[in-house]
């Protein structure tokens, strides 16, 4: 189980998370949405270490860390619990699609290069990039990159995949692509937490959506009653806004 | 005026070609060491480790505000009168260590501005994937950043090979020195000068090759 209490963020000075609760359990997949600048990328970027929540505790399975007295190996040790899809992909530019995902079952989990390779080729079949297994970032769509990315997070075999607005960088032709490829993750009941515009998606995908406004969670609940019968006004008016 | 004594310059050649292993083998070293140093001096400056940095930044700027000659003199003959351990060093290695200090403060800035040129995101995936800094700097950053300072580290080493040519007032007999004899004793001083400018300008000129070839195979990853 994975359990995140009280956190709270402010960057210098302006409050960003004010006290977030959240439990995620095993195969759950759970959606984040709500208006710009609401916390919900930072609520990621938290639970990862991307950024230090100033309170609060983070558990995953066995390990519990109070954020405000996180020490470097416990850190650490959260960031190899999870993994992370970036909405910029963040792909290793020096690493080819392949070496990207190769790159921390190497480094990181220390699994012999041979055996890293294999299941980096596995992994490639499986989100249609077999072909550019040897191609750098560079050279690959906004798509095949953000597929790589997704490729990357699902070979460390973490407990828990964050994924902050995958598709918002993409131009509209390679949305479609990887919310598939997501949409096949989820099949697999991989734990998701996902921060996402695509509303649709969310309602297709998550067992759980999170409606979160002004660095508080104001509403949850599975996706009918958040998309077809919200409570609070403000889920309802920013439903309103997006559609 | 009198013409340009053409026989008695191809008979230089020789000579001063015996001595290019020398000005190539002093820039070399002072290369070799001046990057090793600087790595370690930009590290402390990205890392801004305590006290250390403070040094660093005095290092830098002293070997960086002041000329090399003057640092080449202070060192090899001012220390000694100071230090008497130092007048054990002769000249060749003052050269090496002048010129390894002198260039490896520019090439810590360099190196140092390019380990901060490359992308945060980079960083941020290399902690996404639970990488130690070490491991980030190592597989990932360095890398990158050693494609941003090749031309400009490959720069400085044109000019230590240049720079090496001060070796002579030092009283090392390297290519300058030799050509500085070799015209003392002819009084062809222009032909022995000319000579010394154009084996320069081919090493130079050769490593320019070098460079390009370097900076495009550098580039393969970042090519669409």
């Amino acid at each position: 189980m994975i359990a995140v209490t009280g956190l709270v963020k402010a960057f210098n000075g302006t409050p960003v998370l004010r006290g977030i609760d959240l439990t995620i359990q095993p195969g759950e997949r759970i959606v984040v949405i709500g208006p710009s600048g609401t916390g919900k990328s930072t609520l990621l970027r938290c639970i990862n270490f991307l950024d230090h929540a100033d309170e609060g505790t983070i558990r995953i399975g066995d390990l519990s860390v109070d954020v405000a007295k996180a020490t470097k190996a416990q850190i650490l040790a959260v960031r190899r619990r999870t993994a992370f899809v970036f909405q910029n992909y963040a792909l290793f530019a020096n690493r080819t699609a392949r070496g990207n995902i190769t790159e921390a079952l190497v480094t990181v989990q220390g699994i012999p290069k041979a055996e890293a390779t294999s299941r980096a080729d596995e992994i490639l079949r499986d989100i249609g990039l077999s072909d550019k297994a040897d191609a750098y970032p560079a050279s690959l769509s906004g798509g095949q990159q953000q597929r790589v990315g997704i490729g990357r997070a699902l070979a460390l075999n973490a407990p828990l995949i964050l994924f902050d607005e995958p598709t918002s960088a993409l131009d509209p032709e390679w949305v479609g692509e990887v919310l598939d490829l997501m949409r096949r993750i989820a099949e697999q009941r991989q734990t998701m937490l996902i921060v996402t515009h695509e509303m649709q998606f969310a309602r297709e995908i998550a067992d759980r959506v999170i409606f979160m406004e002004g660095g508080r969670i104001v509403e949850e609940g599975p996706p009918s009653q958040i998309f077809d019968a919200p409570r609070d006004p403000r889920t309802q008016e920013f439903l309103r806004r997006v559609r | 005026m009198e013409a340009l004594d053409l026989d008695y310059m191809m008979g230089l050649v020789p000579i001063l070609l015996r001595y290019l292993p020398l000005t190539l083998g002093m820039a070399l070293a002072a290369m070799v060491l001046a990057l090793v140093l600087a790595l370690i001096l930009a590290m402390i400056r990205v890392a801004r480790v305590r006290i250390l940095n403070q040094i660093v930044q005095f290092f830098i700027s002293f070997f960086r505000g002041t000329p090399l000659l003057v640092q080449l003199f202070l060192f090899y003959y001012g220390l000694p009168q100071l230090m008497p351990a130092f007048s054990a060093i002769n000249g060749v290695q003052a050269a090496i260590a002048g010129l390894t200090l002198h260039f490896s403060a520019y090439m810590a800035e360099s190196i140092r501005a390019a380990i901060l040129g490359v992308d945060r995101s980079q960083w941020e995936a290399t902690q996404a994937v639970g990488m130690t800094q070490v491991q980030a700097m190592r597989r990932i950053i360095l890398p990158q950043a050693a494609r941003i300072a090749a031309p400009t580290l490959l720069n400085y080493f044109i000019d230590m090979i240049k720079g090496t040519s001060l070796a002579f007032t030092l009283g090392v007999t390297e290519m300058m020195g030799a050509a500085q004899k070799e015209a003392a004793s002819s009084f062809r001083y222009f032909e022995a000068f000319l000579l010394v400018a154009i084996f320069y300008w081919v090493v130079v000129e050769a490593l320019s090759v070098v460079q390009r070839w370097l900076e495009v195979r550098m580039n393969r990853a970042l090519a669409r």
